[in-house]
This record gives structure tokens, C-alpha cells and sequence, in this order.
């Protein structure tokens, strides 16, 4: 463990260099601009030793040292550059090669690879060897995994991953010598999380997915890095995309340059399943139902029978949002619905109680917590939720703290979660009593005894603590109104920050957003409160709606009265015929995360953004649907979207890789004083407006844009006025396995599920 | 079961008691036995690292480092529990020589590790024997089992207070476990894979516990370094090198066998005389003086000391004292090819060096000795070996290396007759299908 405290003075190649005491030798000569070649080294896992790349000569070591291994000292004298070392290189390369089958033209690691990369710096140009190579059989660990011994430089990286990262432990080493395989350490298959982060951390194509394998070559694809379209931890992804006749196909998705919080870390949903985007079922063109039957349209048939529609509701219309759709996009449907359509009708599937998280935060001015808090945290509390399951790179936060700075975790759950190993206390609590922790904690007997917890148990959790200085609360969604209260106003006296878990990318953005019928953006209380969700339904059920008008939503999984979607009226914006949107009157086709432009509010309320990486034909981003609806209706475009210098709707372009990016005609027109013309169709206009008008949204665009992650905060909200609903909330209880309607969908989501576990029920949006 | 040779130039010490049955306790009772770890007790850890450092005990294993000094280097005050750990793994090819300790005096083990424990303030002592030695491990279980019968092991040994526990564990057939940080991954149930040292065994040894290992000779001549006292024991030797080994003579001998002789013995005298000079008549072509793993000694070369620093300035090592004699009628391709496909075979895999470089040389050498050479195999099957050493995870890579290399530099020409597919000339080819096929 590197000290920061202390430096030590050392020598290399000639130049002077100070780095931490217990600085690894490779890591300070990379801080210094050194670089010394690595296979098996990887910065947070354990040390190998094993591939001898980064051997170097010492001062009074008679042999060379490996890099990796070795940590600095006071006055040491080392040469990375000596023949004897770039001999050594050379030669570890050559042997390895000679095995290698070099079938680097149909790999796919091709272009990307750490041994091209390394033969290419350091490598012979010549092959001495002329005898035959070893081979074995490439095999199929998993619906998602290969692996392909030949090509596997047994670094164990793959390994590692595996056990201390992900804690799976599910990848050994069988055989030994040259016959040494990578190997799953139960029988011939993965029964493992299918994470794929193995896969991504092989320096060589040994390990490759069935997703990617023998798609596309490197080179020949797109790469724009955004936000995950699953859960609510807001990884940073990087889609890499191939155009294909039906506009571009994503072919892959990691964090390989490690942007965004979550370093390297993807789960398996984030980065295997994105398949549903050119899904056969996918549906690219508008549809109006004629007899009973959908029938294709063209956007401006659809449109206009919409607004059309619209029109003649007038108020009787209610409005479903979405916990995927972006901010920006929550926010102009929330703002069109109100000022245009007029209805306060409106609402969206809740995973999580935002409304009664921001009422605590706000009431105790306590703080929130951003992801990157977790990561740092001495100590974390964990009331209800299972991160490992709904929350993956939450999960691998909290495990990597434990191992690499001893973040003690209290988990106060009703299952032993998985998390309970890595926990320094445990405490198992009746189910549905969570809520009643922060009042037991404060000596209250009858919510103990609620908590189902004797003292022998109790007191020593609660003793130790009580003892820790600083505190990070996060709790799932078994905690609901006064639980939160009741929560927060214990544990802000002390200093905690707190993170409240939700199920989806934008649940907390749909939230902050205003998707709710009592409360405008920034959780302020409206004037007068529509009809919640459930109550929507009830009333389109009824037949007292004229319309209804769902926005990437699916309410029609978890309402069994389908006369709530057949009775009115009903306007579906998504990509597939979902349940709900086999009743539509008129299918508008979406683009989903990956396919626009925009901001989404992780359940931490880290805000980042989403960039268009891939377009498919026909679809349109739900932005550009509403305001298509609002231009039709005549409604006044500007006052929507206050983008400066008119131009119709139209002109806005939806497609190509600048669409929905900051215009780059209204910064060059600008930037020499001529009139700045921006797109209304420009999400970036709607941002600076929530900036403006949402309570701690005033973030710094620049660094936003700059793609680091921008903490939002909930302190300088109203509190007053924003009831509880619990009972409105249902978890999507998704697991590694589900992500809503949309995950099933996904092929290799489905195939993952099958193969590692019993189908689970699969929550709905 | 072994049958034991003599010789009029031995010295037995370490082999006093073979064949007298005294893997009975009683009858090693009677052989002095369980003596001086009783003298151990009085002279205390101090008193002993003291002992054993003026006998200039040098380990058996291979490496000949000083035993007292070894020993010294365990902290005495230690937050986790410390270990005394005896190698028994002896797996060297030309070796045979630990086998007949756990047979004839396995007594004599379990006493030098009880030492070994008392002077570094250990309270628990594993003996680890190979595999393949399961009829040892049988004769092992009973020893340990006799002593604790006796109270010598256990609680209170010999009413002094002191706890001192012996366990045995049995390998799992793999000579790379005789390295003592792989021996201790296998013992702890894992993979036979070395660890990475810097921490030494000393410091951080067995379940992260300050550890001594040592050969299981190395540990059966520790009582009678005590009995004699260390000085007189060294003087049986030569400078820096006390005592004397067990020298495993084998190969084209005519009187091959386990004979303990004093460090500093001729090598010349070794082959001549103790082993009876060359089998069948034949002439000496060379000899590899320390186990398969020490460069070999071409016939003109053996005028030489059998310590571990004069084999060390003829370039070669005294190792595990592993004699192996090879005649004129020997091929040296052949003898190459043989201990390579032991290395490779051995070889752990875990760094590139070595698990690619004994395949590769175990390539070219089948190849080569079945008549497939060309020119540049020689410098390539030296290049390979080359760059082998000193570059591995463990000392593995350049056992494998290390006599390869003496071969090619030493026998060049033996190499260049078997080139353009002429047969060898000692008329051991392989069978042709051994051939391969080669990929140009
Ligand atoms: C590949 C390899 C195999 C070894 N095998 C043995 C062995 O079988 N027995 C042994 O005593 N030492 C063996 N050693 C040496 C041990 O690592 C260690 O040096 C020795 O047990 C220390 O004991 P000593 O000081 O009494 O010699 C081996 C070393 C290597 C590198
Ligand atoms: S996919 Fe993830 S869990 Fe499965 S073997 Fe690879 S690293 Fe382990
Ligand atoms: S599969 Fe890849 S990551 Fe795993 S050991 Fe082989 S090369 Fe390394
Ligand atoms: S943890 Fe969540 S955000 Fe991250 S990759 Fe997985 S599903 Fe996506
Ligand atoms: S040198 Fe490397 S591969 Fe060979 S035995 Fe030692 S660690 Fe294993
Ligand atoms: S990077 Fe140091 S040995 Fe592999």
C-alpha cells in the first residue's frame, strides 16, 4: 500500500523521481512518464509476477526485477531501457508467439490487442520456431462467453477479475506447464454472473462474446461513450457501433477507456444487452390502429390524428412518462402537458420514494451522496436493497472498497444478502420493518421489537456504529415516507450523506423532472394535483379520459384492467408493441437512450450525459415526437423550447451524428456576432432551462460537457408540501437478469437469465 | 525398499543408523535417539542457532544455504503462529537420497524439525513427502504417531512446558512443490504455484506465518550436529561446508548407489572409486554433479572438491548432491531431449519463460534427435535456453535452462552430427514416426 506520507527519492533511467513509500516500481515510472511493458499486472488486482514483461535491472540485484512486484526504495538506481532488458522482452514475445495461432486477421481483438501492441514496441520481426503449435479446442463457457485456449497468454487477469472484483470466483487455472487452461472451476460451464468484465479485461482475444465474436473489426466501427440504458447507477458506457442497412447496428459495449466513475466495470446487462435496439420485434414506423389492426402511417398521418386528438381531449387526457426517456425529455412532456394540454394528469411508474428523499433532505439540510462518495466512504450503512442484484456497479463499488481502503459495511437487510460477506456487521431484520431501524437505533423499544432483533444483537451493531465519524447512508426501497424521515433526521446530525436506490437510468431524473401529479420539477408543489398513476387508470378504465398518453412506459404489465388502455384514446411512444402499446390507437416508433442526445439523473443524482451513438430508421427521439405533437396542436414552439431564432420544427436534424448536440452553426454564426440560430430540436436549450428553474440542477455545463459526472443536490428544495405516497411505489425488483419491459426484449439478456437462474418475474417500464 | 551400499570412505553420520531398524522407536531410542532434542531444550533458541552455525550446516535441498543462519532470521516475536516446515518433496531426477532417510530414520526427521522448532520458538512442524513415496508417508504416519505415543510430541514435550506439534501432509505428484513457496501453497490446499518473494518464508511463510523449510536432510542432520556439537560436525567437512551428504551416485556406474560422503570429497574419487569407476568397461563421457538440474562436467573436468563452493567456481552446482554418470556411448541430444521433457513436464505454467521455453525446447529437441534438425535449431535451442535464465517466476526455469545450455556449449559437435538428417550416431533414434511434421 503506497503512504502517502512519506516520498522515497529514486533513480531511473538516468532521472530522478520521487513517488509514495510502498509506490509499486511500474506505477511510479508510469506517473513519470515511464513505461514499462505489463501482461499480467493490472492496477487493483493482486500481484502475478507471472509474465515477466516488466523486468528490469536494479542497481546490486544480480538478476533483473520484476516491476510489478517491487516496490520503490530510497536510492534505488533502475535502467528500463538496457539491451539486456529489451532482450528479455523480445524473447518472452518471441516464445509467445511461437505458440500463438496469429490468426490476429479474423480475432477479434485484432487492433485492440495488448500482444499486437507489445510485438509491435517490442517484439521480433522474425520467427525462429519451426515446429508445429499446441492447440485445443475453442469452447462455449456461457451464453455469452468463449474462450479460445490458443490464443490465451495466462496472464490471469480473467481470473482475478473474477474473484476479487466481482467476487464470483467462478475462473481457475486446470493442468499445468504448457498444458495450463483457464478453466471454470465448475465443470465445463460459467455458473457465474456473465458480466462479461473477464472478457473485457483479456489483453488478447482468448476470452471473446457472443455478441461481438466475428461481428466487425475494430477499426470499423463508431465509438461514442454515454450513459447505460439499465439500472440506476448511470455507468458510463462506450457503444461501439457499425452502420448497417437499417441505419447502425451496436455491436459492443465497455468502459474500456475508463471514463465515468465506474472505471472498467460494466455488468452484463450494460454490456451485453443492447440487442433489443435491432431487435426483429422492434417496431420502425408509425402505426394507426384502422379496424382493429395496425396499420403503417407516415409520421405526419400519425401526428396529425394525434394533435388532432389531443385537441379534443382538452384536459381529459392523462399523461404516463417514463423512467428511461432523458431529462430534458421528462421535463418538456411535464411542461407541455401542463401549459399546453393543460391536464395535471400526469405520473410515471415510482421504483423509489424521491419525493419523501428530497422532503428529508431538504427538512434536515443533510447531504446527498454521489457515487464517487461511495467509493471513498470509511464506513457505509446499508438498510434494505440488494446492490449485488439491482444495483451491480454500486455492489462492485462497495466491494472494492472493502478490499482496497477496509470500507466497513453495516447491512441491515431481511435476507442475508450477498453483501453480507463483504459486511463488517450484519444484521437481520423482519421483513417490511426496515424503515424502523433509525428509530430502533435511537432507543426506541417498540420499533426494536418491530425490527424483530434481540439486544445481544442489536447493541454491538449499533455500538460499532455509533463509533464510526463519517457515515454514507444508502437504503432501498423498502424505506418509504416517514421511514426516510425518520432516517435522514438520525443520521444528519451526524454528518452522513445519503443515497436513496431507485430501479432505472432516469427513475431519479423522472422524478427531479416533475413526472408527478402534485409536484412540478424540483419536487415543487403544484397548484393542484392531477390524478396519480393507478387513479389514471381507474378513470381511463372508466371512460372518463378522452385520451391517454403513454411515453416509454409499459402500465399495461402491471394493470390487470385492460379497459384502462382500450377505452380511450391511447398515444404509445416505444420501440416495441409492448402490452400496453398493443391497445394504442396510434404507435409513435422511439429512439431509446443510446439513440439521442440528452441528460439523465442516476439514483444518486449524478447528472451525465447521453450522446447519440447509434440511429436506426424511421424512429424519432421522443423530444422531437412531443414537440412535432405541440407543433401540430399550434402550440407555441419558443415558449416550449426558448431556442433563439425561429425555425419550424423540421429544420432540426434527427439524424446523423450532430443531431441533438449543441449546433454547431449556432457556435460558428456566434462566435462572430451574426444571430445565433439554435434548433428547438437541441435538448441542450431544455437543460439550461431545468439549470435554471430545477432546484440543484445549476451545475457546470462546461464540466458536464466535459463528460465528468455532475452531482446534483436536493438541500435547496421546498420541503413543504410534498406528501408521501408510498403506497404508489412498486420496485421492479429487476435483477442481474431483467431490465423491465425492455430487457425482455434483449435475446442475450433472456439466454443469460435461462441459463443462471429460474426466469424471474420481470417488472414492467 | 532400497538396498543399501558401503563404502570404506564413508562417513556415516546422517546415514549411522540405516538398516538397523530404527524406524521402530524403541530401537532409536537406543540409537542415541531423541537426545538432542532434549539437549535442545536446555541450550535453548539461542544456544542452538549458535550450534548450528559453527557447523556450517549448508541445506541439503539444493541451494546450500546455511542452515543457522537461515534459522536466525525468524522474528522472534511474531503476531501469527510460526511453522517449521520439512522438505520432502525430493523429485530431482539423479536423487534418491531423502527416501532412505524417511525409511531407515524417519525418527531423525521428525527430531531435526522438533529443533528446528524449539530454536526458532515454533509450535508446529509439518513434514511433506512426495507423492510418489506413498509407502514412506505409511512409515512417517507411524513415526509421528509412536512419538506422540511417547510424549515426545503434543503437549509438554519431554515435561519441559513446551508445546510442539508434527503433522504430515503427502504431495500430490509434482516436483516444482520442492520449491518451498509452491510446497507451501500445496500444503495450504492450494495450486502448486510459487509465491512472490520478496516476503521470504522466514517473514511471511505458511498461512502468512514466519516459516523455516528445510530438506528433510538437511533436518535429520541436525541432531547429530547437536549430539556432536557444531564444531566438530563442521570439521568433518571442509571450509564453509560442515558435515557431510548423502551422495546419490547414479547412471553408468558400476557400483551405483546412496553413499554419504564428507563435503569436499573428489568428485574424481566419487565416480572411480566409491562408485566403482564407469559400467561395462566404457569411457566417461561426463557428469552431472548435483541432480539433472546443474550443468554437466565433461570427462576432463572432474578433478574437482564436492562442496558447494568449488562445484560452484567449475561453473556447475553441488545441488541436491544427485551424481549422475554418463558413458561414451551416451547421446547427448538424447540426454538433452530427456531433461527437457522432465522440465516441461514439471514446469508449473505459470510464467512465460518458462512453461513456452521448455516447450519449445522440448520441440526442437525431439526434432532434433529424430533427425529433423537444421543448422539453426543449435543456436535457437541455445537462444531459447539463454533467454530463460534468470528471467523466470522460480529457480524452475533455470533448472531447466541451466544444464540444456551446458550441453549445446559443451557438446556442440555431438549436436552437429545428428544435423542433415544423418542418423544418431550412437544408434538411439527414435522410432522415425517420432518425427514431426513441420509446419514449413
Ligand atoms: C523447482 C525446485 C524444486 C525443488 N525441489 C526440492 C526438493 O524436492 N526438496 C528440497 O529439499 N528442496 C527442493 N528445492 C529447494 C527448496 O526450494 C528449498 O531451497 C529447500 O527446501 C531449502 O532447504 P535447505 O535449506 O535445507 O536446502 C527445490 C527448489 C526448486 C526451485
Ligand atoms: S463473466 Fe463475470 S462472473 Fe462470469 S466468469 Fe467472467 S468475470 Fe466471472
Ligand atoms: S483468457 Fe485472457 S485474461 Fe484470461 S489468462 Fe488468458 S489471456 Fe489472460
Ligand atoms: S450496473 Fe447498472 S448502469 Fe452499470 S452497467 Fe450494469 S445496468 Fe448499467
Ligand atoms: S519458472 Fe515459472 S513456470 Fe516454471 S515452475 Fe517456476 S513459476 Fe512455474
Ligand atoms: S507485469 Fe510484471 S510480471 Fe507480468
Amino acid at each position: 500500500m503506497a503512504d502517502a506520507t512519506q516520498n522515497v527519492t529514486l533513480t531511473v533511467n538516468g532521472k530522478t523521481i520521487t513517488a509514495a513509500k510502498g509506490t509499486l516500481l511500474i506505477e511510479a515510472c508510469k506517473q513519470n512518464g515511464i513505461e514499462i511493458p505489463a501482461f499480467c499486472y493490472y492496477p487493483g488486482l493482486s500481484l502475478q509476477g507471472a509474465c515477466r514483461m516488466c523486468l528490469v535491472e536494479i542497481e546490486k540485484m544480480p538478476k533483473m526485477q520484476t516491476a510489478c512486484t517491487t516496490p520503490v526504495a530510497e536510492g534505488m538506481v533502475v535502467q528500463t531501457e538496457t539491451e539486456k532488458v529489451v532482450q528479455a522482452r523480445k524473447s518472452t514475445l518471441e516464445i509467445l508467439l511461437a505458440n500463438h495461432p496469429l490468426d490476429c486477421p479474423v480475432c477479434d481483438a485484432g487492433g485492440e490487442c495488448e500482444l499486437q501492441d507489445m510485438t509491435y514496441k517490442y517484439g521480433a520481426g522474425e520467427s525462429k520456431f519451426i515446429d508445429i503449435k499446441s492447440h485445443r479446442d475453442e469452447q462455449q463457457w456461457s451464453p455469452v462467453i468463449f474462450y479460445d485456449r490458443p490464443r490465451c497468454i495466462l496472464c490471469y487477469r480473467c481470473v482475478r477479475v473474477c474473484g476479487e472484483g466481482m467476487d464470483v470466483w467462478a475462473l481457475g487455472i486446470q493442468n499445468r506447464g504448457q498444458g495450463s487452461v483457464i478453466a471454470p472451476n465448475q465443470g465445463g460451464k460459467l455458473d457465474c454472473e456473465d458480466c462479461g468484465e473477464c472478457i473485457d479485461i483479456c489483453p488478447v482475444g482468448a476470452l471473446t462474446s457472443s455478441t461481438y465474436r466475428y461481428k466487425t473489426r475494430p477499426w470499423e466501427m463508431t465509438h461514442t461513450g454515454t450513459v447505460c440504458a439499465h439500472c440506476a447507477d448511470g455507468c458510463i458506457t462506450t457503444v461501439g457501433v457499425r452502420r448497417s442497412d437499417t441505419g447502425s447496428e451496436i455491436v459492443r459495449c465497455d468502459n474500456r477507456d475508463r471514463s465515468g466513475l465506474n472505471d472498467d466495470f460494466l455488468c452484463g446487462k450494460g454490456r451485453f444487452a443492447f440487442d433489443f435496439a435491432s431487435s426483429k420485434e422492434r417496431v420502425t414506423t408509425p402505426l394507426i390502429k384502422r379496424d382493429g389492426k395496425f396499420v403503417a402511417a407516415t409520421w405526419a398521418e400519425a401526428v396529425e390524428l394525434v394533435a388532432a386528438r389531443f385537441k379534443k381531449a382538452g384536459a381529459s387526457l392523462g399523461v404516463i412518462g417514463s423512467n428511461h426517456t432523458t431529462n430534458e425529455e421528462n421535463y418538456l412532456l411535464q411542461k407541455f402537458a401542463r401549459t399546453v394540454l393543460r391536464t395535471n394528469h400526469i405520473d410515471h411508474h415510482r421504483t423509489a420514494d424521491y419525493p419523501s428523499f428530497a422532503r428529508a433532505i431538504a427538512s434536515s439540510k443533510a447531504q446527498t451522496a454521489s457515487l464517487k462518495d461511495v467509493a471513498a466512504a470509511s464506513a457505509v450503512l446499508l438498510i434494505g436493497g440488494n446492490p449485488s442484484e439491482e444495483h451491480p456497479f454500486l455492489a462492485w463499488q462497495l466491494r472494492t472498497a472493502v478490499r482496497q481502503h477496509r470500507q466497513k459495511i453495516y447491512v441491515v437487510n431481511a435476507a442475508p444478502i450477498k453483501l453480507k460477506k463483504q459486511a463488517a456487521h450484519f444484521l437481520q431484520v423482519t421483513s417490511g420493518k426496515e424503515g424502523e431501524f433509525a428509530a430502533a437505533f435511537s432507543g426506541d423499544a417498540a420499533a426494536l421489537a418491530h425490527l424483530g432483533v434481540d439486544t445481544a444483537r442489536f447493541d454491538p451493531f449499533t455500538a460499532a456504529l455509533a463509533s464510526e465519524s463519517s457515515l454514507l447512508v444508502v437504503f432501498g426501497s423498502e424505506l418509504r415516507g416517514a421511514g426516510i424521515d425518520k432516517l435522514v433526521a438520525t443520521f444528519a446530525p451526524k454528518g452522513a450523506k445519503f443515497l436513496c436506490l431507485g430501479d432505472y437510468a432516469n427513475s431519479r431524473g423522472a422524478a427531479d423532472m416533475g413526472l408527478f401529479p402534485d409536484l412540478l420539477p424540483g419536487y415543487q408543489k403544484a397548484e393542484n394535483s392531477g390524478l396519480a398513476l393507478p387513479q389514471m387508470l381507474d378513470a381511463a378504465a372508466a371512460g372518463t379520459f378522452e385520451a391517454l398518453w403513454v411515453v416509454g412506459a409499459n402500465p399495461a404489465a402491471r394493470h390487470a384492467d385492460v379497459n384502462a388502455f382500450a377505452k380511450p384514446f391511447l398515444v404509445v411512444q416505444d420501440m416495441f408493441l409492448t402490452e400496453t402499446a398493443q391497445h394504442a390507437d396510434v404507435f409513435l416508433p422511439a429512439s431509446f437512450a443510446y439513440e439521442k442526445a440528452g441528460t439523465v439523473t442516476n439514483t444518486a443524482g449524478d447528472l451525465q450525459r447521453l450522446k447519440k451513438a447509434s440511429d436506426v430508421h424511421g424512429v424519432k427521439p421522443d423530444f422531437e415526437i412531443i414537440l412535432r405533437i405541440a407543433e401540430k396542436m399550434g402550440a407555441d414552439i419558443n415558449a416550449l423550447v426558448p431556442f433563439r431564432g425561429y425555425t419550424s420544427a423540421d429544420a432540426g436534424q434527427s439524424r446523423g451524428p450532430q443531431s441533438g448536440e449543441a449546433d454547431r452553426n449556432a457556435v460558428f454564426t456566434e462566435a462572430r456576432g451574426l444571430e445565433a440560430k439554435t434548433s428547438p430540436l437541441d435538448p441542450t436549450i431544455t437543460l439550461e432551462e431545468i439549470a435554471q428553474t430545477v432546484p440543484g440542477y445549476a451545475v457546470s455545463r462546461l464540466k458536464l460537457l466535459a463528460g465528468e459526472a455532475q452531482p446534483t443536490t436536493l438541500v435547496q428544495i421546498d420541503p413543504a408540501g410534498i406528501a408521501s405516497h408510498s403506497e404508489l411505489i412498486v420496485p421492479a425488483r429487476n435483477g442481474l437478469y431483467a431490465s423491465g419491459t425492455l430487457g425482455g426484449y434483449s435475446e442475450t439478456l433472456r439466454a443469460m437469465g435461462a441459463t443462471h437462474r429460474a426466469a424471474e418475474p420481470v417488472g414492467a417500464d | 525398499m532400497a538396498t543399501l551400499v558401503n563404502h570404506p570412505d564413508e562417513v556415516k553420520i546422517v546415514s549411522r543408523r540405516f538398516g538397523q531398524g530404527a524406524a521402530n522407536i524403541d530401537r532409536y531410542l537406543e540409537l542415541d535417539g531423541y537426545k538432542a532434542v532434549q539437549k535442545a531444550l536446555e541450550l535453548g533458541p539461542d544456544g542452538i542457532i549458535a550450534e548450528m552455525k559453527a557447523s556450517n550446516l549448508r541445506g541439503r535441498g539444493g541451494a546450500g544455504f546455511p542452515t543457522g543462519l537461515k534459522w536466525s532470521f525468524v522474528p522472534k516475536e511474531s503476531a501469527k503462529p510460526k511453522y517449521v516446515l520439512c522438505n520432502g518433496d525430493e523429485s530431482e531426477p539423479g536423487t534418491c537420497k531423502d527416501r532412505l532417510i524417511f525409511e531407515h530414520d524417519p525418527h531423525s526427521v521428525i527430531e531435526g524439525a522438533m529443533i528446528a522448532a524449539i530454536a526458532v520458538g515454533s509450535h508446529a512442524a509439518y513434514i511433506y513427502i512426495r507423492g510418489e513415496y506413498r509407502y514412506l508417508l505409511e512409515i512417517m504416519q507411524k513415526a509421528i504417531a509412536d512419538a506422540y505415543a511417547k510424549g515426545f510430541a503434543g503437549k509438554n514435550i519431554f515435561g519441559s512446558g513446551y508445546d510442539l506439534e508434527v503433522y504430515w501432509h503427502g504431495g500430490a505428484g509434482a516436483y516444482e512443490v520442492g520449491e518451498e513457496s509452491a510446497l507451501m501453497e500445496s500444503l495450504e490446499g492450494k495450486r502448486g504455484v510459487p509465491r512472490i518473494r520478496p516476503p521470504f518464508p522466514a517473514v511471511v511463510g505458511l498461512w502468512g506465518g514466519p516459516t523455516v523449510i528445510n530438506n528433510a536432510e538437511t533436518l535429520a542432520s541436525v541432531p547429530h550436529v547437536l549430539l556432536m556439537g557444531g564444531k566438530a560436525y563442521a570439521e568433518v567437512g571442509v571450509e564453509r561446508n560442515g558435515g557431510t551428504r548423502l551422495f546419490s551416485l547414479s547412471g553408468h556406474l558400476a557400483r551405483p548407489g546412496v553413499y554419504e560422503l564428507p563435503l569436499g570429497y573428489s568428485l574424481r574419487k566419487a565416480i572411480y572409486e566409491v562408485g566403482g569407476g564407469v559400467a561395462n568397461g566404457r569411457q566417461l563421457k561426463a557428469v552431472v554433479p548435483g541432480g539433472s538440474s546443474t550443468p554437466c562436467l565433461k570427462a576432463d573436468e572432474i578433478d574437482i572438491a564436492l562442496d558447494f563452493d568449488s562445484t560452484m567456481k567449475a561453473g556447475t552446482m553441488l545441488g541436491s548432491g544427485g551424481i549422475v554418470v554418463l558413458d561414451d556411448q551416451t547421446c547427448i541430444v538424447k540426454f538433452a531431449l530427456r531433461t527437457i521433457q522432465f522440465y516441461r513436464h514439471e514446469s508449473c505454467g505459470w510464467c512465460i519463460p518458462c512453461r513456452e521455453g521448455t516447450d519449445w525446447l522440448q520441440k526442437s529437441l525431439k526434432r532434433f534427435h529424430a533427425g529433423g534438425g537444421v543448422a539453426k535449431d543449435i543456436d535457437n535451442i541455445r537462444y531459447l535456453a539463454e533467454n530463460m535464465l534468470g528471467r523466470t517466476f522460480c529457480p524452475l526455469g533455470d533448472a531447466a535452462a541451466m544444464p540444456i545450455l551446458g550441453f549445446v556449449k559443451k557438446f556442440r559437435e555431438e549436436f552437429e552430427a545428428h544435423l542433415d538428417g544423418r542418423p544418431c550416431p550412437f544408434g538411439q533414434h527414435d522410432a522415425p514416426h517420432a518425427l514431426p511434421v513441420l509446419s514449413h
